[in-house]
This record gives structure tokens, sequence and C-alpha cells, in this order.
């Protein structure tokens, strides 16, 4: 067990532990602000393993872009301020599911490496590295994925339009 | 570094996002928990990046990389598909989409003005 092994021994219990509580607080702006922890722990996994460009566009992207888009969301759809009951339907069957998926994969992973140790660090996570690899090996998926952004852009704007769907509110006095 | 523990940590947060998106009624909950499973998928991706030597370098932080941008886009379209729901009927619960449209915000409205006027 080295020092790096420990730092990630507890951002993972922090990921799990904030992880468990966006799927099970009865409150849904605390399920978007446990959400903002469990994502930085996993930035902090990111930095841990030597990934540094990942780890800064995951807090740049995720917990600055995606949980605040989640709790417009939250707010656009009124969702209720306080502790409310019905926001789950019955738990057995989901949490053996989950169980199931989660152990499953936990089980493949321990079977695959055991308590092996290798050198700590990925060896180039820096910005020249991801970037070097990112436009001479990968251009054109990445091109690919601005097509879909730009697609994704315009179809949340056209799937969004207020005049789509929407009934009109009667005029006073008809 | 032991791989293992990443990988793990990996593992139960997948299994954590599948009980949130089969658990959850709302709408918006359900997306936080798919987020929670797509990042299971990214610590994977760069964990194995670590842990395995690929043909290109820093492959697995490439494709990390890709399921961010690609995951930016799931939320944005799907807040738009929820926000259309629940416009079309004031109710973000998947589970039990009404047929007919819900009591509509300006008819919340009124009726709040009756209340009001009653006072």
């Amino acid at each position: 067990m080295t020092g790096v092994d420990l730092v990630m021994l507890a951002l993972g219990a922090v990921t799990v532990g904030a992880g468990a509580l966006v799927v099970g607080t009865r409150h849904v702006v605390r399920a978007g602000l446990w959400l903002v922890v469990a994502l930085g722990a996993v930035a902090g996994i990111y930095l841990a393993l030597g990934a540094e460009l990942v780890a800064w566009v995951q807090v740049l992207i995720y917990v600055g872009a995606v949980v605040v888009l989640l709790l417009f969301a939250v707010m656009l759809t009124r969702a209720p301020i306080g502790a409310s009951d019905d926001l789950d339907r019955s738990r057995w069957a989901g949490a053996l599911v989950g169980a199931g998926a989660g152990l499953g994969l936990g089980a493949l992973f321990v079977d695959a490496y055991r308590w092996t140790t290798i050198p700590a660090g990925v060896p180039g996570g820096g910005a020249d590295a991801i970037g070097a690899a990112l436009f001479t090996d990968w251009v054109l998926p990445f091109e690919v994925v601005s097509v879909l952004l730009l697609a994704a852009l315009v179809g949340a704007i056209v799937v969004s339009r207020p005049d789509v769907g929407a009934v009109p509110a009667p005029r006073k006095g008809e | 570094m032991r791989p293992v523990i990443p990988y793990c940590v990996a593992a139960a947060l997948f299994g954590l996002g599948v009980y949130g998106v089969l658990v959850r009624r709302n709408a918006v909950l359900m997306l936080m928990a798919v987020e929670l499973m797509l990042n299971a998928v990214n610590l994977v991706l760069v964990t194995a990046d670590a842990t395995v030597r690929a043909a290109l370098p820093a492959t697995g932080q490439v494709f990390a990389l890709f399921v961010i941008v690609l995951a930016a886009a799931e939320v944005g379209v799907g807040l738009a598909i929820v926000l259309q729901l629940y416009r079309a009927r004031n109710s973000v619960v998947i589970d039990e989409v009404p047929l007919e449209p819900g009591p509509l915000d300006w008819e919340l409205d009124e009726v709040e003005e009756e209340q009001d006027s009653v006072r």
C-alpha cells in the first residue's frame, strides 16, 4: 500500500458514498449537490492516476456544466423543495439488478487484477500528450464528435421550443 | 499502485447507477443516475490506460474525453425532452405518464387567482 493507494481508497470511498446518496436521498436538489461531490471525487481519482487533462475536463464539463444543467432542470420542472417520499418505485428489484451488476463487475475486475501492483501514474496524461494523440491518431472521431455536438445542440433547441405541443392560454374575457 | 482499487470503485459506481436508473421515478433524478454510470465507464477507461499497454498512446484517456462529450450532448437533449414532457403533461414522473395533459400552468394560476379573490 503506497500513498497513491491510500488516496485512491479515500477518494473511492467518497465517490461511492456520495453516489449512494445521489440515488438514495429523498431531496431532489440534494441529489444534484451530492452528484457534485461524487464527480469531484472521481476527478480526484483521475489526478491520482496521473490523467491530469481528463481530471480538469471532468471538473469543467461535469461539475461545471452538466450539474448546473441538471439543477436548472430541477428548478424548471418545479421539483419539490423538501423531502418527498414518492421519488422511488419499489426498491428490491432495482437493488437486485444494481447489486448484481456492481458485484459481477467487481468480481470480474478482482479476478483479473488480484492484488497486483503497477508503477504509479499514466505516462503522459498532460495536455500536450493527450492533444497530440487527439489530433493525430483520433482526429476523425474528434471531428465526428463535433458534428454530433452540433446536432445535439440544434436538436435540443428544436425539442424545447415552446410552440411545439404547448396548449395556448385562452385570452381573458373569452 | 494497485489498479484493482479504481476498478472496484468503478464497478460499485456502475451498480449504483443501475440501481438509480431502475428505481428513480423523477426523470431528472434518472438522468443523474445515468451520469453516475457514464462516470464509472470513464473511470474504467482511464484506469485501463494506466494498466494496459495499448498500441497507440493515451487511447483510454482520449476515449474518456469522447465519453464526456457524449454525456454532455446526452444530458442536453435529455433535459430538453424532460422539459417538453413537463410542459405538455405537467409532470416528470416517468412510470405513469398521463395520456391526457395535466392541469396546465395557466389553469393553476387561475385557481390561485380564484383562491386569492375568495380570500
